[in-house]
């Protein structure tokens, strides 16, 4: 019983990263069938908010509220990739829509630049683009319709782009000023350390689980549950499904399909970010964080099935329980007096690295029979 | 699709101007009757390039040490030294594509240079064949030994064989099991086969193995065989690399594996550099081997640090690598100015025997191009730095390890025209 929970426990904690990493992608690529090489990337910048965010509340003036720090920087991640999604989409995505080939490699070339980005610019001032490029983009959609329609609001729009400007500017000085650790740009990886009432183990029924893995298991539920409620039960959610399955005819019926790119996009980025929250609970944080994590949201996407939420949230834990399965050796500990040929098998994939091998080969067996995952999407869309 | 084109080329050439290389030369000025270029060839640029890039940082104070004494004297002629810093990308091929542009078009007399053992497998052949001399600083698993590369970092019985031996007889958990854990590649596993040689031979067992691959940081499965094959707590031999070892020290931390119940993990990677990105609270109570550590309380090592410090800011630290780029600079320069003349061949012969006064004490040139050192075991404490617990006579390196299945009653010597490469004893 025991041995069971255990290995349940460690199935569903390494399920449950790939599917907070897998679940942005799964709207984006799934839903919107844009191929988005900087996904990583984006999780990447939610792990380096959840760093800076850290730093800030060590300042003398947020210091109380540390420990609630990373509550906080869940929400200042999804805004931050959200942002930086939505502004991708808008200069480059969209003009690519239908074209994945090119999309592919301008978001592969999107995803070197942010690498980049992070190596070589201060993150005091990167946090300080990142704050313009907010305000930039919301700042204008917030002015009274009046002037919204009136013929000068491009010069309204400028205006408020100075500000944001401006704006980011300062507060990246203030941070720099202020936290020395943000004043200088580092290839170096840095660390996320958890409060401390989140360090340490609990115990349930007498096994014990260690915290940080229980609060991703936490982060993912919530972020599924509320992604699926979003997308079954509001307008915008129904707007969104709509354009999935069938774009001319929602853009006949007046749904604005532009609108819901954007929205769709940002949301999926935004996940990212959440995501990056996540990881950089388990490892450190540096620019190569998401290329680690790409490979394995493509695979889980794929094998659920594209544009099914269902099936990314199953093949997600099906591939974290067979991990364990393999990866442990369990089915030894379970069966411990099985005939040698096969024992001798089980443990020679019971390393990491050969369980690795053991799970790709299985997916790919599995994607021979199967070529559109687990639970296919039906109706015409598909078949054109 | 006209736009999309264009936006691909911008993209393309962004990506392209971010890669940029560096050169340039160096030093203090003064009266000199010459230069001599030399080329530095480690990675500025990709994931290695947070640790070499402070072998380039610490090669570059050596240089500028040197020109600052009077430079390097040949022949009643003092040459200033400059130096040429190729990137090699973290990237093994372009490493050897670099050897050669240093080799053949800028003509430098030696290279200093590499990290990982893949970044010299890939070099060898090129300095082999144009009978060239490469300098190599890092800590390795030996099994090689080129007349044309120099080695100052330590060899297996230069670090883990008397790690193991401390973990086994005189560490908390002495007489316990020991569990291995290695990224996967050739160190890690060459590393192990010598530790597991070794265990058996101390009358010790090894009761489990696994190997990360390079990239991958989901230690779950891994902390699970820990905990199902040390119950009660036991050794842990750490091979990771790199960040690595941060996910791993964050992990087995959450999941009760602490020198408080019992765990004690002795590392080959971690140095101070490291240290300070994992955090010290996740490494206090842990073990490391090396041959140099910043905590050595000498005045060559405190003068090291102190001009480190000085040179590159105060928040940075100095750690065994580091050392042994420092040391391979001057032993350079003083086989050059014994050997009277720049040209491989002689700076070779006079190399062997060399003798440096260096931060972990006193070095010697051994015949099979490796350093004879000193073995310091330390403990990780919380100020991110080790408490040396132990610290061994000066030990002679094996090119050949003696306790590796493969190489056991092999040798190197070089300055034997009957012995060369690889010998039975």
């Amino acid at each position: 019983m025991e041995l069971l929970l255990d290995s349940l426990f460690n199935g569903v904690a390494i399920g449950s990263v790939l599917l907070v990493a897998a679940l942005g992608l799964a709207i984006v690529f799934g839903l919107m069938g844009v191929i988005n090489l900087a996904h990583g990337e984006l999780m990447m910048l939610g792990a380096y908010t959840t760093y800076v965010t850290q730093l800030i509340f060590k300042l003398p003036i947020l210091k109380p509220f540390y420990n609630s720090y990373i509550i906080v920087s869940i929400f200042l991640a999804f805004i931050v990739s959200g942002v930086v999604g939505i502004l991708l989409e808008k200069t480059i995505i969209r003009k690519l829509y239908g074209s994945p080939l090119e999309t592919l490699l301008a978001t592969w070339g999107v995803s070197l630049i942010l690498q980049q980005f992070v190596r070589s610019v201060p993150l005091a001032y990167g946090t300080g683009l990142v704050i313009s490029l907010i305000i930039g983009l919301f700042l204008p959609t917030t002015f009274p319709s009046k002037i919204k329609e009136s013929i000068n609001f491009k010069y309204f729009k400028f205006s408020s782009w100075i500000f944001a400007a401006l704006t980011g500017v300062l507060t990246g000085s203030l941070i720099s000023s202020s936290v020395s650790k943000l004043s200088r740009a580092s290839a170096r990886n840095v660390d996320v350390t958890a409060p401390s009432w989140m360090r340490g183990q609990v115990e349930i029924i007498g096994t014990a689980f260690p915290k940080t893995r229980l609060m991703i298991i936490v982060i993912t539920l919530i972020s599924v549950i509320a992604i699926t409620l979003f997308l079954n039960q509001s307008a915008w959610g129904m707007r969104i499904r709509a354009v999935t399955q069938n774009r001319q005819m929602s853009d006949c019926l007046g749904i604005s399909t532009e609108k819901v790119d954007i929205i769709t996009f940002g949301i999926g980025s935004g996940l990212a970010g959440v995501a990056g929250v996540a990881v950089s609970l388990l490892g450190s944080v540096g620019p190569n964080v998401g290329g680690n994590y790409i490979v394995g949201c493509f695979m889980v996407v794929v094998l659920g099935g594209v544009g099914n939420l269902l099936g990314t949230v199953l093949a997600s834990f099906g591939i974290g329980i067979m991990t364990d399965l393999i990866g442990a050796g369990r089915l030894l500990s379970i069966w411990p007096d099985m005939p040698l040929p096969l024992s001798n098998t089980i443990n020679f994939f019971a390393t990491t690295s050969m369980a690795r091998v053991m799970i790709f080969a299985l997916i790919v067996i599995f994607l021979q029979f199967k070529p559109t995952g687990l639970f296919p999407q039906k109706g015409r869309m598909v078949e054109n | 699709m006209r736009i999309s084109r264009r936006i691909l080329a911008g993209l393309a050439t962004a990506s392209l101007a971010v890669t940029a290389t560096s050169c340039g030369g160096g030093g203090t000025s003064g009266s000199f009757d010459d230069t001599v270029t030399v080329g530095i060839l480690h990675s500025l640029s990709g994931t290695m390039a947070i640790s070499e890039s402070t072998l380039v940082d610490t090669e570059k104070m050596a240089i500028e040490e040197i020109n600052a004494a009077g430079g390097v004297k040949v022949g009643g002629k003092s040459y200033k030294i400059e130096y040429i810093v190729e990137d090699g990308a973290s990237d093994w091929p372009t490493f050897a594509e670099k050897s050669k542009k240093l080799i053949d078009q800028d003509g430098v007399p030696v290279v200093f240079g590499g990290w990982t053992s893949a970044s010299r497998k890939a070099m060898l052949p090129v300095y082999e064949s144009k009978d060239a001399f490469l300098y190599y600083p890092i800590q390795y698993e030996a099994q090689e030994c080129s007349n044309n590369i120099f080695y100052t970092g330590a060899t297996p019985n230069q670090q883990s064989e008397p790690a193991t031996d401390f973990m086994y007889k005189r560490s908390p958990a002495a007489g316990g099991d020991f569990f291995l854990v290695g990224s996967d590649y050739v160190f890690p596993r060459t590393s192990n086969t010598i530790t597991k040689a070794q265990v058996k031979q101390l009358g010790g067992k090894v009761v489990g193995e696994d190997y990360l691959p390079l990239g991958n940081t989901e230690v779950a499965p891994i902390i699970s065989k820990i905990k199902k094959a040390l119950p009660e707590g036991g050794i842990i031999i750490n091979t990771l690399n790199g960040d690595q070892n941060v996910a791993f020290f964050k992990q087995i931390q959450d999941a009760g594996i602490t020198p408080s119940s019992g765990y004690y993990v002795m590392n080959y990677s971690i140095a101070e550099e490291e240290i300070s990105t994992i955090g010290p609270e996740f490494l206090e109570g842990h073990y490391g081997a090396w041959n140099y550590m910043m905590s050595i309380d000498t005045p060559a090592s405190k003068k090291f640090a102190a001009s480190f410090k000085k040179r590159w800011g105060a928040d940075r630290v100095v750690a065994d690598p580091q050392e042994s780029a420092y040391n391979m600079v001057y032993l350079w320069k003083q086989a050059v100015e014994d050997a009277g003349t720049f040209d491989d061949n002689a700076v070779r012969e006079a190399l062997v025997g060399q003798k440096f006064d260096a931060p972990q004490g006193p070095v010697e040139v051994m015949p099979n191009h490796h350093l004879s050192q000193t073995v310091r075991i330390g403990e990780i404490n919380a100020e991110g730095g080790f408490t040396i617990l132990e610290e061994t006579g000066v030990v002679l390196p094996q090119a050949w390890n003696q306790k590796h299945p493969s190489s056991k009653g092999f040798a190197c010597d070089w300055t034997d025209p009957s012995k060369g490469e690889k010998y039975k004893l």
